[in-house]
């Protein structure tokens, strides 16, 4: 089933840059606030003539009474450099809500994410507060500014950096398998590096829990229609990361 | 009702002469929470072959200084499962549905047009100008002969009307054009994408999976306009202008330079609703110039100084 969509003006009501390079944007909106589900993203569109294409983000919160989503987006090329120039009052334009989000059937989850990959997993955490955990990763404590945005969601927030800056030295992963064994989570929610959301499914197979991952691709339309996002299913059938996902079951796009 | 844009071409009769460019409208449907589906002129749907393609791997888009570049690669489902699931599904939408095919060999081209000749088809676009995969007819779209045996292949096997896409990629379009016509080509659309690269210089490594794709969008439309114009002077048959329409002020231009309809392409990425807002300007354009009805607009391009 497929809800509608919307095209809206988006006006920019803050914009700070929370570390180097990422930034955290908060627009207004009626329709796409109202409707959103955790996990869904728009197609941002810059002032007309800045860009060509629209750019997809995850939808990181929602706010229907006061009308307004956040994003947040790393600083990657020229389409999303131009977005960091733009100031509070700027008019933005964003189509959505696209694609298919997380499980909302989930009752203790445990979110895995790595990077700006945290976002989408915000918007869940939002959505059903004191029901998730967080595990969280980086390289450097810098990278875990996202602890003060996740707080008032979760119950338990888990810490790695590459270099043991702050939580535990490794890899994000690396703990996965003791979190899995000593909680009872019913499903793990990922996104990340592709690498990083390979390796959680995997662990979290062996540990006979549901796993989710939120997929990334350079789209055109975000409606399914251009192709650019397109990804191999386990079936053999081909999926659209705007339209099927970004939201996959773990065994249906990964081996 | 809307007498100022209502047009038939062929026997096709259409609420608008505003076409979709084939791969960037899928099969319609994605659009419809955006566009009323049944007055585009024509929604020329994603191309279709014999098999199913998986299209190419790794980057497939980027975006360039006033366009994009693409090497899709045809990925679809085949003509079967287009025939079986694709078609009866959007036909609630009530829309001219236009199917673009390719093919691999001039065999190919007819057989797909023998399959499509089925109620709900309104016409065949031959694509012969996919610059993305080795056989998605390129070798057909810049060789005359070859052109022209492919469009004869098609016409033997259907009654639907006949539109063959042209490929830019060419020394004279005009050549291509009117090997197609004496062929027996219905409509003749132009062009397809321009063949272009990227080069990331950090990697030193191309941006596209495969290498080269497509350029479309604003950038390409002085390129379209001139070939359009040098087309509708030598051929009789209707032309289909494309390349770059963003606006109804450029939809314009394209009539004026010969073409009979436009296709709307990349400019339906950023604003689903575009052949919609295309359609209003033009009316309004119309109404401006005291004009009645958008035919009169054809050719007009005034060569006196």
């Amino acid at each position: 089933m497929t809800l509608p969509k919307y095209v809206e003006d988006a006006r920019i009501l803050t914009q700070k840059e929370r570390m180097e390079g990422v930034f955290e944007i908060i627009v207004s909106s009626e329709k796409i606030a109202a409707e959103a589900k955790p996990g869904q993203f728009v197609q941002l569109g810059l002032p007309e003539g800045e860009t060509i294409l629209r750019r997809p983000v995850g939808i990181a919160a929602r706010d229907e009474e006061k009308k307004r989503l956040t994003f947040f987006y790393r600083v990657v090329g020229h389409g999303t450099g131009l977005l960091a120039s733009h100031q509070a009052g700027d008019n933005l334009s964003i189509l959505g809500p696209l694609g298919h989000g997380f499980s909302m059937e989930a009752k203790r989850p445990l979110l895995v994410g790595g990077g700006i990959g945290l976002s989408p997993l915000l918007s869940w955490a939002q959505a059903f507060p004191g029901r998730a955990d967080v595990l969280m990763g980086g390289r450097t404590a810098v990278e875990l500014f996202w602890q003060e945005d996740f707080r008032p969601f979760v119950r338990e927030i888990h810490i790695t950096t590459d270099d043991g800056s702050l939580g535990t030295k490794g890899f994000t992963v690396a703990i996965l398998p003791e979190l899995l064994q000593k909680n009872s989570y019913d499903c793990v929610m990922v996104c990340g590096p592709e690498r990083m959301m390979r390796a959680a499914a995997e662990i979290a197979q062996k540990a006979q829990v549901p796993c989710q991952v939120s997929l990334e691709k350079r789209m055109a339309c975000g409606l399914g229609a251009c192709l650019s996002c397109s990804v191999d299913g386990q079936d053999g059938r081909r999926r659209k990361v705007c339209k099927d996902g970004p939201v996959f079951w773990a065994e249906e796009v990964f081996p | 009702m809307n007498d100022l844009l209502e047009t038939e071409l062929c026997g096709i009769q259409m609420k608008t002469p505003i076409f979709t460019g084939s791969g960037t409208f899928g099969f319609g449907e994605e659009f419809a929470d955006f566009v009323d589906l049944s007055r585009i002129g024509g929604v020329v749907v994603k191309g279709t072959t014999l098999l199913p393609r998986r299209g190419n791997d790794g980057i497939r888009i980027t975006e360039t200084p006033s366009g994009m570049l693409n090497c899709i690669g045809l990925e679809n489902p085949g003509v079967e499962v287009f025939l079986r699931e694709t078609l009866p599904r959007i036909s609630k939408y009530h829309m001219n549905v236009i199917v673009n095919v390719s093919g691999s060999s001039v065999e190919d081209y007819g057989k797909l047009a023998e399959m499509l000749d089925v109620e709900g088809v309104s016409a065949i676009e031959l694509n012969i100008s996919c610059p993305n995969v080795k056989e998605g007819g390129i070798v057909f779209g810049t060789d005359p002969k070859a052109a022209a045996a492919v469009t004869k292949a098609a016409k033997e096997k259907t009654k639907k009307p006949v539109i063959v896409k042209l490929s830019p990629n060419v020394t004279d379009i005009t050549e291509m054009a009117l090997a197609v016509e004496g062929a027996g080509a219905d409509m003749i659309s132009l062009i397809n994408t321009l063949m272009g690269m990227e080069i990331n210089i950090h990697t030193w490594k191309p941006t596209l999976g495969n290498i080269t794709g497509g350029l479309s969008g604003p950038c390409v439309k002085p390129v379209a306009l001139r070939m359009v114009w040098q087309v509708a002077s030598k051929v009789r048959v209707p032309v289909i202008g494309m390349g770059g329409i963003t606006t109804a002020e450029d939809a314009v231009e394209f009539f004026l330079a010969g073409a009979s309809a436009v296709a709307v392409g990349t400019v339906n990425f950023a604003d689903p609703a575009a052949t919609m807002k295309i359609a209003d300007g033009l009316e309004c354009y119309l109404r401006q110039k005291g004009l009645s009805h958008i035919s009169e607009l054809t050719g007009k391009l005034d060569l006196t100084f």
